[in-house]
């Protein structure tokens, strides 16, 4: 009796947390939903049907004009370009230092755990003045490379606390039996440990990836001739440019969804792993 | 294959030492254990062996080489660790044959060493499957393997077997021990386990809070332990101890807290008044119809071809252990004998064994 009990409460609660993430899902995805709607109404159609969940004809006109009439392909490739090259940057930075502040216990390794985690803790709005100043000496302002190089900046601490803790979850031993069997170090690291760690790696890369891919702040503020900007501030400036055509601009947005979507599902079956190799050891 | 010679070899945490100067030769092809309680140090210092710890003083030699500064890779030497740390990524060929491989070894040479040892361990069948498709016992075999392939200078074994059920661990025991009386390296074991190191080896290395306490044949340190703490660690189950004082009257007795006397061995080199710990092992208390001795028995366990007591002699719980059936129950009191030749006599002060002189 009491175990039929505890399985019926048991699945009472399956239910309920069942009810809960779908509901969660729909909450998230209803906006997206609600932009593929749009981007896919024609214009004519957007205020004359009123709310509905589906326009009665679709069109893709929106996307070819966003694709063949304005700039929005060019910030297109400035969002992969930045995006790749911080993702890519910042994975190789935060894989080294994660392994140096797993493995190697060095003079002020607990300070420049704090400074790290120090980058962190300012609301980004209070750093672009001074930002602002430091790029325009070195020449960076209106550049990709200097988007790139704040990007990379700001996602470095994060990545390298991830990238710890995938490594802390690696045993010792295994490098250990590699430098008995004949590895250097560094030989060990990229023989035993990086493939371990792949999942990881593919994590980080798409955290950043994604973080990059959508950051407005900087780029508004750094960026100012056109075929410098991102896509994020080019969906922005849509709005006064064009006036405000929801139709284009949403078809916009779902163009932006797709090379994330893309990075994703290509790296999905590492972060499943990824996600879970620090928590659960085997 | 070579000899291992530890000198005056320390290790320091910070201001901790975990390492005391410690002295050690293992002679080419020699099986030693280190055995010690847990946290005494030994894992440091095979560790120590293998080049994966830094030495805070002192010299280690492999051969005639001193490999102090020696990275593990050119040490020449294979270690199986309790963990056993197969690359998970790897299927048990290219584990066993991951050290050859960087050796540049060919790959014909590389296929014919590792299916070699593999047969020798009877993992033949398994060498396409990864580690984590293996059991315990199948994985601990496999880290045999990935040291044997490689035909070192020495072995280096920190608990191998600590992680397999009772059962397969004494297999196990008797398989490393026959694989060493093949292949004569020299091996180092690790174990906290005092019956593994009695049953495997050539030499016992005891230790106790970073320092040997005895060096020697397992049946040597077994009859004559240096110290209470070696006396007390080996053997199972533990030798007994009995506080005393010493009356000398012509001749030596202990006289324990109660009064009771027991005749000491000739020649030792204690004045009357002084204090003493006579320890006895289990096996070596008889039981007497008649003798000078008295004690109450408390428990009886009956193990079958054996049995276990448990007495009370001046206010101290003795154990006895004698062959066959029990003869005696709880509650009854009983004459013991101890001869003169099975009596360890310690100062419990030191804990250092005391000698009858000539
Ligand atoms: N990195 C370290 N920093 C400080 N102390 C350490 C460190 N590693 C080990 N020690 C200490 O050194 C001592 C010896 O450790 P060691 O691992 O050699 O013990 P052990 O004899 O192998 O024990 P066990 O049977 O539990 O494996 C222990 O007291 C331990 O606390
Ligand atoms: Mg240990």
């Amino acid at each position: 009796m009491i175990a039929g009990q505890t399985q019926s409460s048991r699945l009472l609660g399956g239910i309920g947390l069942y009810a809960a993430i779908t509901a969660y899902v729909l909450f998230a995805l209803f906006p997206i939903f609600w932009t593929l709607k749009i981007s896919v109404t024609p214009t004519s159609l957007l205020y004359s049907e009123g709310i509905t969940l589906w326009p009665s004809r679709t069109t893709f006109e929106n996307f070819t004009t966003v694709l063949s009439a304005t700039d929005f392909p060019r910030y297109f490739l400035n969002s992969v370009i930045v995006s790749l090259s911080t993702a890519a940057l910042v994975t190789v930075i935060a894989t080294l230092a994660g392994y140096a502040m797993s493995r190697f216990t060095f003079r002020g390794k607990a300070a420049l755990a704090i400074m790290l985690l120090l980058t962190q803790t300012f609301p980004l709005v209070m750093v672009i003045p001074p930002i602002y100043r430091m790029m325009g000496q070195v020449g960076l302002i209106n550049s990709l490379t200097g988007l790139i190089i704040i990007y990379t900046a700001f996602n470095t601490a994060f990545a390298t606390f991830l990238m710890q803790s995938f490594f802390d979850g690696i045993p010792k031993d295994l490098e250990e039996a590699a430098m008995i069997d004949g590895c250097t170090r560094a030989q060990a690291m990229r023989r035993i440990i990086v493939p371990l760690t792949l999942p990881g790696m593919g994590a980080t890369l798409g955290f950043v990836f994604t973080a990059a891919w959508s950051e407005l702040l900087f780029a508004l503020m750094l960026i100012s001739s056109d075929d410098k900007k991102t896509f994020a501030v080019g969906l922005l400036t849509y709005i006064g440019k064009f006036a405000v055509d929801w139709g284009q601009m949403m078809a916009a947005s779902v163009l932006a969804l797709i090379p994330v979507c893309i990075f994703f599902a290509f790296l999905q079956r590492y972060l499943v792993t990824g996600l879970t190799a620090g928590a659960v050891k085997g | 294959m070579a000899s291992v010679t530890l000198e005056k070899v320390k290790k320091d945490y910070g201001v901790v030492r975990v390492l005391n100067e410690v002295d050690l030769k293992i002679a080419d092809g020699e099986f030693v254990v280190l055995v010690g309680p847990s946290g005494c140090g030994k894992s440091t210092l095979l560790r120590m062996i293998a080049g994966l710890e830094e030495i805070s003083g002192g010299d280690i030699r492999i051969g005639d080489r001193i490999v102090n500064d020696v990275a593990p890779k050119d040490r020449d030497i294979a270690m199986v660790f309790q963990s056993y740390a197969l690359y998970p990524h790897m299927d048990v060929s290219s584990n066993m044959g991951f050290s050859l491989m960087l050796r540049k070894t060919g790959k014909a040479a590389i296929e014919t060493r590792v299916e070699g040892a593999a047969k020798r361990l009877g993992l033949d069948p398994l060498l396409q499957r990864l580690p984590r498709q293996l059991s315990g016992g199948q994985r601990q075999r496999v880290a045999m393997g990935r040291a044997i392939v490689r035909d070192p200078q020495v072995f280096l074994f920190d608990e191998p077997l600590s992680n397999l059920d009772a059962k397969l661990r004494t297999h196990m025991r008797t398989e490393i021990k026959a694989l060493h009386q093949q292949l004569k390296t020299t091996s180092i074991y690790v174990t906290h386990d005092q019956t593994e190191a009695m049953t495997m080896a050539d030499r016992i290395v005891v230790m106790h809070n970073g320092s040997v306490q005895q060096v020697g044949a397992p049946l040597e340190l077994y009859d004559r332990p240096a110290n209470m703490f070696v006396a007390g660690f080996i053997g199972s189950p533990a030798m007994n101890f009995l506080p005393a004082t010493v009356a000398r009257q012509g001749i030596a007795e202990a006289v324990f807290s109660d009064g009771q006397k027991l005749r000491l061995p000739d020649g030792l080199p204690l004045q009357d008044g002084d204090v003493l710990t006579v320890g006895v092992r289990p096996e070596d208390i008889r039981i007497v119809d008649d003798g000078s001795l008295k004690a109450e028995v408390e428990v009886v366990e009956p193990l079958g071809m054996s049995t276990q007591y448990y007495v009370r002699l001046a206010g101290e719980q003795l154990r006895i252990y004698a062959i066959g059936r029990p003869t005696l129950a709880p509650g009854q009191q009983v004459h013991l004998a101890v001869d003169r030749a099975a009596q360890h006599i310690f100062d419990p002060v030191s804990g250092n064994r005391i000698e009858p002189g000539t």
